[in-house]
């Protein structure tokens, strides 16, 4: 470079400096991470003192992932998640974690995490829409392979033409798979249900993956108020040898490990053996029950419970039917509202209690199909005399106006969204 | 694994399924196995549903006697022929999705890392040519790629023989297989000089005639891929079936391929040859010493 012209300094389109130098080695005893010191999951969601702060949605990820005692995370970029990743690879710099890298791509990533998790460690990863799906072949075989994980899903659009916005048709393919599903409504979720995901999923009767949901955008890049513990507590390590499975680890007796059925002999399976091992599956959903009740307070929230019209929604739907229902007060009517925390196990007979008495149901949805709107109508279906409305629903990155629930509260669903008259007239 | 978790408590040995004994008292943990005393203990492999006379199991039996450490190693697997025996040895195995082995193997080896510092733990990737070449390649590649430090052998039958012989990308252009009705349009693909290209640490090729050499070439590949980096162990192991080639010529047939075109290869990093060395070095002095009092 020529003597007096400045260094140049190169830098991304977002204005960070590109650096291609080491990162510097840190004093590992002297780090705040070295000082962590482990405590009770109960202390931590409970006892421990709450400080609030005003943070987005990735950033009240991270700080769930300071104190999850995290022992690898494997990631990939893909909008709107790099963000949560990026920030736990901070963490890892920091010493907060024990490994971390970026895969190849969502399907390696996901066999990644899998393989983490058969060893025994502490393993994340997270993605968003198209990512999702990409991986969706090994997700599906994680609960089999009874790996307590955890998948974080920022939402958005999966289908053509591209679109990053936000949108939870996704969703609707982690249902059945055997995974437990827990929809974040804000920030202050999206910082407790990781945690208390990894608890519940690690539990022996459980022993199984765990994936916590937000709509991206609305939550990861919005900030919200997040009551946080102090940095310097942390969740007990992850105790492999009380689950349900016993790890790849080479500490157990080997003769029998995987050469017997059910596990590995593929077409000459009985189906009898193959069927035992999915119905075993969703006894385990079933078991994180007590646990969800016990960790997230409840697989559901109820808002003016008895009310003659309920919204039922989850994730930020229930935010926008929370301000429906305070515009609805204000007119003088009384609207009751459940919010979903845990869509697997899915709250049957929370559900049911909650809707039993309704004239009048509707299910805001940020997807196309509807698919929570189809859970609801099949758990209700003899247990209420209630309309049950599927709608509103927006998507493809559309926000959903109070106003558009409040239409459906006032209106017939004809009134509010369809027309008598054929199209072509 | 322990060696004391793997005896018998006493007063149960007349319980134990004769398999079990076997290993116990014969078996290949926590000492050197030679090819020679293969079928000396019961169950490395057994009862395994592969054809009569495939060369993928006489070299996987084989393979095994060569693992260093086997009451410490876990062996990966995809969809294929490979898996029925593998899954049958007495060593751990996971059976994932197609083409994830070398994913599964970059998470699993480094988790067993993070539990058990002061102990190797080996991780072994054993699929076949369509597993580890087709579906698998950007897992394998990237596995390379990060110097991940595990083995990846892959059982090179040239052909998809699990769903009925349908042409694989390391399929020699022009064969006439399923799939391939007009004989395969491109070359077989050259996964050694992809591996070269990739850096990996030991690089070896073989064809199943010799079993002392695929011992000590499996043995050299997992020592490597413990301290320098990723290894890779290309084998070919004809699928007598889909090649038509009779039972009894199927060794005949691996000896006219090793000299036409499959001959034993090694590349070896220079860093891999040190290391090499050293541990024999560490052996000999170890034997020179004798046994600690």
């Amino acid at each position: 470079m020529a003597e007096g012209l400045e260094t140049e300094v190169k830098t991304n389109p977002q204005g960070d400096v590109i650096t291609t130098t080491e990162a510097p080695k840190k004093e590992q005893k002297e780090s705040k991470a070295a000082k962590q010191r482990v405590v009770t999951p109960e202390h931590l969601f409970f006892e421990a003192p709450r400080t609030k702060t005003f943070i987005t949605g990735s950033e009240a990820a991270k700080e769930a992932i300071r104190r999850a005692n995290v022992d690898i995370a494997i990631s990939y970029p893909i909008t709107p998640q790099s963000e949560t990743m990026q920030q736990v690879g901070y963490l890892y710099a920091e010493g907060y974690l024990k490994d971390y890298y970026r895969g190849e791509e969502e399907y390696g990533v996901m066999s990644a995490v899998a393989g983490a998790s058969r060893s025994g460690v502490r393993a994340l990863t997270a993605t968003a829409g198209p990512g999702l799906m990409r991986g969706m072949e090994v997700i599906t075989s994680w609960p089999g392979g009874r790996m307590p994980l955890l998948l974080m899903v920022m939402c958005r659009v999966i289908n053509a033409p591209l679109a990053i916005q936000p949108d939870n048709v996704e969703l609707s393919y982690l249902l059945n798979c055997g995974i437990l599903v827990f929809h974040a409504e804000n920030q202050q979720d999206f910082y407790d249900f990781p945690l208390k995901a990894y608890v519940i999923a690690e539990k022996c009767e459980v022993t199984l993956p765990a994936a916590v949901a937000v709509d991206g955008f609305f939550v990861t890049h919005a900030r919200g108020w997040v009551e946080l513990p102090p940095e310097d507590i942390k969740l007990p390590p992850r105790d492999c040898y009380h689950e349900a499975v016993p790890m790849m680890d080479n500490e157990n007796p080997p003769a029998r490990l995987s050469r017997d059925a059910p596990i590995q002999k593929s077409n000459f399976i009985s189906y009898q053996m193959h069927a035992s091992w999915q119905q075993e599956i969703w006894a385990a959903v079933d078991r994180a029950r007590p646990w969800v009740k016990k960790y997230m307070g409840g697989l559901i929230e109820v808002v003016n419970p008895g009310a003659d019209t309920m919204i039922v929604a989850s994730g930020s739907a229930v935010s926008q039917s929370r301000e429906a229902v305070r515009q609805a007060s204000e007119r003088g009517d009384r609207i009751g509202l459940v919010k979903i925390r845990s869509l697997r196990p899915w709250p049957t007979q929370e559900l049911i209690e909650a809707c039993r008495h309704a004239k009048r149901i509707i299910v805001p949805e940020f997807n196309c199909v509807g698919w929570l709107a189809k859970e609801v109508r099949s758990t209700l279906y003899g247990h209420t005399q209630a309309e049950i409305v599927s709608g509103p629903r927006v998507f493809g990155g559309m926000s959903m106006p109070t106003e558009l629930i409040l239409e459906y509260l006032y209106k017939t669903p004809n009134e509010a969204r369809l027309t008598d008259k054929p199209l072509s007239i | 694994m322990s060696l004391e978790t793997l005896k018998i408590s006493p007063g149960f040995e007349s319980y134990m399924p004769k398999e079990y004994v076997d290993l116990v008292e014969r078996g290949p943990y926590g000492r050197e196995v030679k090819v020679s005393e293969m079928g000396t203990f019961k169950e490395i492999l057994e009862e395994h549903p592969m054809c009569a006379g495939c060369a993928m199991t006489l070299f996987i039996r084989t393979a095994l006697i060569g693992l260093p450490a086997p009451e410490h190693t876990v062996i990966l697997g995809t969809a294929g022929c490979g898996r029925l025996a593998l899954s049958q040895a007495s060593i751990p195995f996971i059976y994932g999705n197609y083409g994830d082995t070398n994913g599964v193997a970059s998470g699993l080896k480094r988790g067993l890392g993070i539990r058990f510092p002061n102990q190797q733990k080996d991780v072994v990737v054993m699929a076949g040519d369509g597993g580890l070449s087709d579906i698998g390649f950007s897992c394998v590649m990237h596995s390379w790629f990060r110097k991940e430090k595990f083995t990846t052998v892959m059982l090179d039958n040239e052909v998809y023989g699990n769903t009925g012989g349908q042409e694989s990308g390391m399929t020699n252009k022009g064969v006439v297989l399923k799939m391939a009705p007009h004989g395969k349009k491109f070359e077989k693909m050259d996964m050694i000089g992809l591996a070269k290209t990739a850096g990996v640490a030991y690089i070896a090729r073989l064809a199943p005639t010799n079993p002392t050499r695929i011992a000590n070439t499996i043995r050299k590949a997992v020592l490597i891929a413990r301290e320098v980096g990723p290894t890779y162990v290309q084998a070919y192991t004809s699928c007598n079936i889909e090649y038509a080639i009779p039972t009894p010529k199927v060794m005949d047939d691996a000896r006219a391929v090793e000299k036409d075109r499959y001959g034993f290869m090694e590349i070896i990093s220079d860093e891999a040859k040190a290391y090499l060395e050293r541990i024999e070095q560490e052996k000999k002095a170890k034997a020179v010493a004798g046994p600690k009092a």
